[in-house]
Order: C-alpha cells, then structure tokens, then sequence
C-alpha cells in the first residue's frame, strides 16, 4: 500500500470521528439541560441554602457556615427521625427483597394460573401509593378495620395499630413491603426467564437437589438484579412517604416520622428552609456514600452476561 | 443378529407427543454396552425429543425405558445414571471451568482429593489445562464444547448423551473435536448416543445409526447397512453424499423403484443400456468429471468419469446399473413403509426386534 492510499482513509476516519463527537453531544444536550435545571441547580441551591440562617423580616438571612448542621445534631425529633428510619430501612428492604425473590421463583415455576399469579402480586405495584395507604387505613382501623375483625375471630382484642407509638411505625413498614415487593418481583422475574432452562436440565442430571440449583445457579445469576433492586429500595426507603400522609402524618409523637416527612415539614409547615435543605444534604451524602459502598463491595462478586 | 447379551439401554414403544403432534411415536430400541449409536434425521423428527426421553428430562406416555437392566421410566435424571451434553453446553456462566467441571462432583459432596484427581484427568484429556479459571465467556465455542464434554467425563457415569454437541462449531474444528470425542469414548469405554442432523457426521463416527423419520425409526443398522442397504428410499435419499439415485422400476422393466449408488453405475454404449439419461450440467474435478444427469422416470443420476471428459450438456449416455448393486423398494415402497410405522412395531419391521448387534458381533462379520 502506498503511503498516499493509506494516509486519505486516516483523515476521513478523523472527520468521521469529528463528526460523531459532535452528533453525540447534540444528542446529550436535551438531557443535559433538563439535568441542569431541574436537578444540578436545585442540589448547588440545596447545599447553599443550608449555609445560610433562616431570614425573618427583622434579621435577614446571613451565612452561618455549618451552624445549621450542628443545630440539627441537637434536635431530639432529628434524631428520632433519623433512627425511624434506619429502623424502617432495616425492615422494609430485606424483607421485600426476600419476599420480591420468593414470590418470583414462585411465580416463575411450573404452576397452574401462574398468570394470575404474577398480575395478583403485580397489582400493589400498579397501584398509586395514596390508594394504597387508603387501602391500608381500612385494614388498620380498630374496631371494624378487617385486621381487627380477623384478629377477632381469634379472640384477639382490638389494636389501634396506627395510633400508638409501639406499632406505628411497623404498620408503616407492612404497606411498604405490601406495595414495593411485587414491583421488585417484576425486576426478577424478567431475570429468571433470561436462565436457560437448560441449565437446570444440567443441574438436575448431575443430581443437584432444586434448592442447591436455587442457591448455587440461580442466587448468583440473579446477583445483578439483587444489586439493582438493593439500591432502588434503599433509595425508596428515604424517598416513598406518600402514605404516611394519609395513614399517621408521622406520629403518634413523631414514632412513625420519616426524614423525607420531616424535611417537608420544615419547609412547607415550619417555613426553615435552611435547616430542611441541611437534612437534605445530609440525607443525600448517606444514600450516596451507602450506593458507592454496595457497588464496590457486590460489584466485584457479581458476574454480568 | 441375535444379541448375545440384555442391551444396555432399551425403548421398548416410547411415545411421546404433544396434542397428538410432534415428539417422538412408538419407537424401540437396543443399544449393546460400549456402543457408539448415532441419532440421525432432518430437523423436527424427535430426536431431541428422544434423548431427552432417556435423560429422564420428558417422560414418557407410552412404553419403558431400561438402562443397564434397571426399569427407569419413572425414575428422575440423577438416578438414571448418565451424563449428558447439551446442544448449547449448558455452561454455567457465572462459574469457572473449573467449577464448572466440578460442578456434579460438589454436589454428590465427593472429598476434595477425589475432586482434583477428576479434574486434573479430564482437563488433560481434553486440553483444558491452563484454562481452569476462565469463565465460558471467556473461551472460544470448542473450548466450551471441550468443557461441556469435561462435565461429561468427570460425572463418571457410563452413559453419555450428546445433543448435536458439534452445530456451533465450524467445519474444521468439528472434525477434530469428532475424532476427540470417539477416542474418548473408546478410551473410557463409554456407550455414547449421539444425536445429529448431519449424515457424515453419524456415518463416520458411530458404531450404528438410528434413522429417524417424523417420530419413527426408519432403519437401524451399522452405517455400511444403511450406506447399501437402505430400507426405503427415504433412507436411501438422506445417507451419502450424494444421495443414491432412484429410479422408477417402469424405466427398467421391473415393479417398485430401484435405488443405485451412483459410483456403482457404469457408462455403457446406448445400444447396450439400460437407461439412456441426458447431460444436465459437466462438472470437472481434476482426477474426475462429475456428470449430472436427467432422466425422466429417476431422481439423483449422475456419473463419475475419470480424468476430463467432453460432454456438452443436452447430450445422451447410456447407463448400466449393475444387478448386484441395485436396491430394491417394494412397489408402494414408501406406502407400505408408512403403513408399518403405524403399525406399532415400527422396529419390527423384519420380524425381529430392532436390536443392534453388540460392538463385537460386529467386528466378526467385517
Ligand atoms: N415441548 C414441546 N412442545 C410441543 N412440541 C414439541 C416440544 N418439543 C418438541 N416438540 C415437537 O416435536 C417434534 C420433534 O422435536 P425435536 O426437538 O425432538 O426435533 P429434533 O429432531 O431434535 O430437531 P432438530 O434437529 O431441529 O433439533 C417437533 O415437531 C417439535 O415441534
Ligand atoms: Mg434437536
């Protein structure tokens, strides 16, 4: 090849380079201005606002460095809240997860009305989380609510599930299960029909039992979406507060408050924008430090097809 | 041929089907310890179907199956005592080769001892040594083919079954991993039965070869048999390559149809021939000419010349078909044959049991 002949193909190949870096970031610019107004500004604004005191028409709001995190360390509700809802991530997100993968390989399996099976579990999911909790709020009321009609039957007095601190909080964390275990069931499902169901057939002929093709196949081939489902719900343990709304509004005496609810609180019912925006940033460091910490540790045990 | 001793693995009238269509119908079979049997037939005969049936992985609506002496039928895949190899390897993706290999032995909790000493022999048997901790993603298709049959080895069990182990290979590397396999076979004296579509592949390798036909055995016998002598011209239309010429017996003044291989026939003046067939196309190899011929009562003519030979295609040669490599179908040959397998004895045809003659039977009568 003369050097003529192979020069020519290089510069078209760099024009055509040229050309595609500039189409890329034509494509990317829609998402990249939605990103920067709806959510890079607003976190910058977020993390500005919670230097600042609050300004009251008498004293106008001047910067107070990280004054308003300290304050919040001293609040007694803050840390209640804070510990609610770890207690109620540690609830939820293990048990919808588990329950997302049983009913899955459940409803995977070779049953009749497999079908209805799948919409049956599917259907919370489908659900708006407001109808849901409204759902729910029937369930729980004492007296005539259908828990208490059953525990009735049994000779089980009434509970006021939701209007006592002992068991708010748990009838909270049952509607989230409730509603998010069959949308991570969905996720599964759609993984398991992507193993080959010769694999089993492998399995089964070298005499595995169902429960060690479960755990030994099966578990790790799901990994990535255990990964998936683990980050979405840890997210959606800060994030799903809907029903609190309808079913406590956070009490009896804060026992049922979430950060999100309380953050709301402060900025719309208490009108303290900057201690809301510094829960805000500090809620965002935690979920972000726990997400890069699951990736690092699962990531290097997880095999991806 | 009588057999010596109980098969190894006996059908007696499998049937399975689905909403009456599909599967496999009645069929029986023998197959002698140590055998290399082929499963031939074109896509959707039940071949799958029916290694899966023997693997225990469909059961069956109708008739037993035995393996070494023992009534299986009901019994699950572990406990039939085989080992199988799946058209797609059936690798596990997220275990190395090593694991992978290991796979069976860990779950039959064999001691670590015994499990390095298996995989150090199979990994050396089939040249996976230094690949122990790849990932099948991480191989070319023979390697995984080679692990799959790794898999199969360690399992010990003395029954293997392959389902078109060789189709995602390429030509070339199927032909070595075909010799590969048959040494491994005879050197572990494993009764392999070993499906396939491609009749070279189930000539070559196997000691006999079931032909397979819409759910139905068509013949079983060793490949020379069924190379010379087949049953019906559906046989005689798949084995070789080519295929045998067939001809109607009207052409020749006989009833049926005559089936010839076409290196048995012969170029003979037109005077002299029994069949005068025209030139469709010349094809010159170098030591040979290839003539395609039409004739309009035969299917399949053709005629091997040595050297070069001038013949334009629309010119006439005359044929002898020698009488003793004819082949002779009954007159409602491929009638009658359909109405045998509806019959249920479709392995009886003969009167006898289908039962293939045990390996050194065999070796005698060569
Ligand atoms: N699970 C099933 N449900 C319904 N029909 C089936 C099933 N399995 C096989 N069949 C039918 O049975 C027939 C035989 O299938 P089989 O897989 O045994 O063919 P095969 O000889 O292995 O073909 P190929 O060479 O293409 O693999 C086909 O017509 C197929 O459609
Ligand atoms: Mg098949």
């Amino acid at each position: 090849m003369t050097p003529t002949l192979s020069r020519r193909p290089e510069t078209a190949h760099a024009l055509e380079r040229r050309r595609r870096a500039i189409h890329g970031w034509l494509l990317l610019t829609p998402a990249l201005a939605m990103l920067a107004t709806f959510a890079f500004y607003p976190s910058v604004a977020t993390v500005w606002t919670s230097l600042f005191s609050r300004g009251t028409r008498r004293n106008p709001s001047e910067f107070v460095g990280l004054e308003n995190y300290a304050r919040l360390f001293d609040d007694p509700t803050f840390r209640e809240v804070a510990v609610n809802n770890i207690l109620y991530a540690a609830v939820t997100i293990p048990i919808s997860i588990v329950l997302a993968l049983v009913m899955a390989l459940w409803a995977n399996s070779k049953i009749p009305a497999r079908s209805f099976l799948r919409t049956a579990y599917f259907t919370p999911t489908v659900l708006p989380m407001i109808a849901a909790a409204n759902l729910w709020l029937f369930f729980y009321t004492p007296g005539f609510g259908v828990l208490d009609q059953i525990g009735a039957l049994f000779g089980a007095p009434s509970v006021n599930w939701l209007g006592q601190p002992e068991t708010a909080l748990w009838a909270v964390c049952a509607v989230t299960i409730w509603k998010e275990a069959g949308f991570f069931m969905i996720f599964y499902l759609a993984a398991l029909q992507t193993i080959p169901e010769d694999l089993r057939e492998a399995a089964e002929i070298e005499g595995a039992s169902r429960w060690t093709y479960t755990r030994r196949v099966v578990l790790p081939l799901l990994a990535p979406t255990t990964l998936f489902v683990l980050v979405n719900a840890m997210i959606n343990s800060v994030k799903l507060i809907d029903h609190l709304f309808i079913l406590t509004k956070g009490g009896p005496s804060d026992s049922s408050k979430l950060i999100l609810y309380y953050i709301w609180e402060s900025a719309f019912a208490f009108f303290d924008a900057p201690s809301a925006a510094a829960m805000t940033v500090l809620v965002l460091i935690v979920l972000g430090a726990v997400a890069a910490l699951q990736f690092r540790l699962l990531d290097r045990r997880t095999h991806y097809r | 041929m009588p057999v010596s001793e109980a098969p190894f693995v006996a059908l007696h009238g499998v049937t399975r089907r689905w909403n009456g269509a599909g599967g496999v119908q009645g069929v029986s079979l023998a197959v002698p310890r140590g055998a290399f049997v082929s499963i031939l037939g074109p896509s959707g005969c039940g071949k799958s179907t029916l290694l899966r049936l023997l693997a225990g992985l469909e059961t069956p609506q109708e008739g037993r199956i035995e393996i070494a002496g023992r009534d299986v039928t009901a019994r699950s895949p572990a406990e039939r005592g085989l080992s199988m190899v799946f058209q797609s390897y059936a690798l596990f993706p997220h275990l190395n080769v090593r694991e992978n290999i290991l796979f069976g032995m860990k779950v039959r909790r064999a001691t670590r001892p015994e499990r390095e000493q298996a995989l150090a022999r199979a990994t050396a048997m089939t040249g996976l040594q230094g690949l122990e901790r790849r990932k099948p993603a991480e191989l070319s298709g023979g390697q995984r083919q080679r692990v799959a049959l790794a898999r199969a080895v360690v399992s010990g069990q003395p029954l293997c079954l392959m389902d078109e182990p060789l189709s995602n290979l390429d030509a070339k590397l199927r032909h070595t991993v075909r010799r590969d396999i048959k040494a491994l076979q005879r050197r572990l004296g494993l009764t392999v039965i070993y499906v396939t579509h491609d009749q070279a592949e189930a000539m070559s390798l196997s000691d006999h070869v079931v032909l397979m036909r819409e759910g139905r055995t068509e013949q079983t016998g060793a490949p020379e048999t069924l190379y010379h002598r087949p049953a019906t011209p559906f046989v005689a239309r798949f084995i070789g390559d080519p295929p045998m010429a067939l001809v109607e017996g009207a052409a020749l003044g006989e009833a049926g149809q005559i089936g010839i291989r076409i290196e048995a026939l012969e170029r003979v003046p037109e005077g002299r021939a029994d069949l005068t067939a025209r030139v469709a196309d010349a094809e010159y190899l170098g030591a040979e000419t290839r003539l395609l011929l039409d004739h309009p009562q035969a299917e399949g003519l053709a005629l091997i010349l040595p050297g070069r030979v001038a013949l334009a295609p629309g010119e006439t040669v005359g044929l002898h078909l020698p009488e003793k490599h004819r082949v002779r179908f009954g007159a409602q040959a491929e009638a009658a044959a359909a109405r045998d397998r509806g019959a249920a004895a479709a392995a009886t045809r003969d009167g006898r049991e289908a039962a293939l003659p045990s390996p050194s039977t065999r070796e005698d009568t060569r």
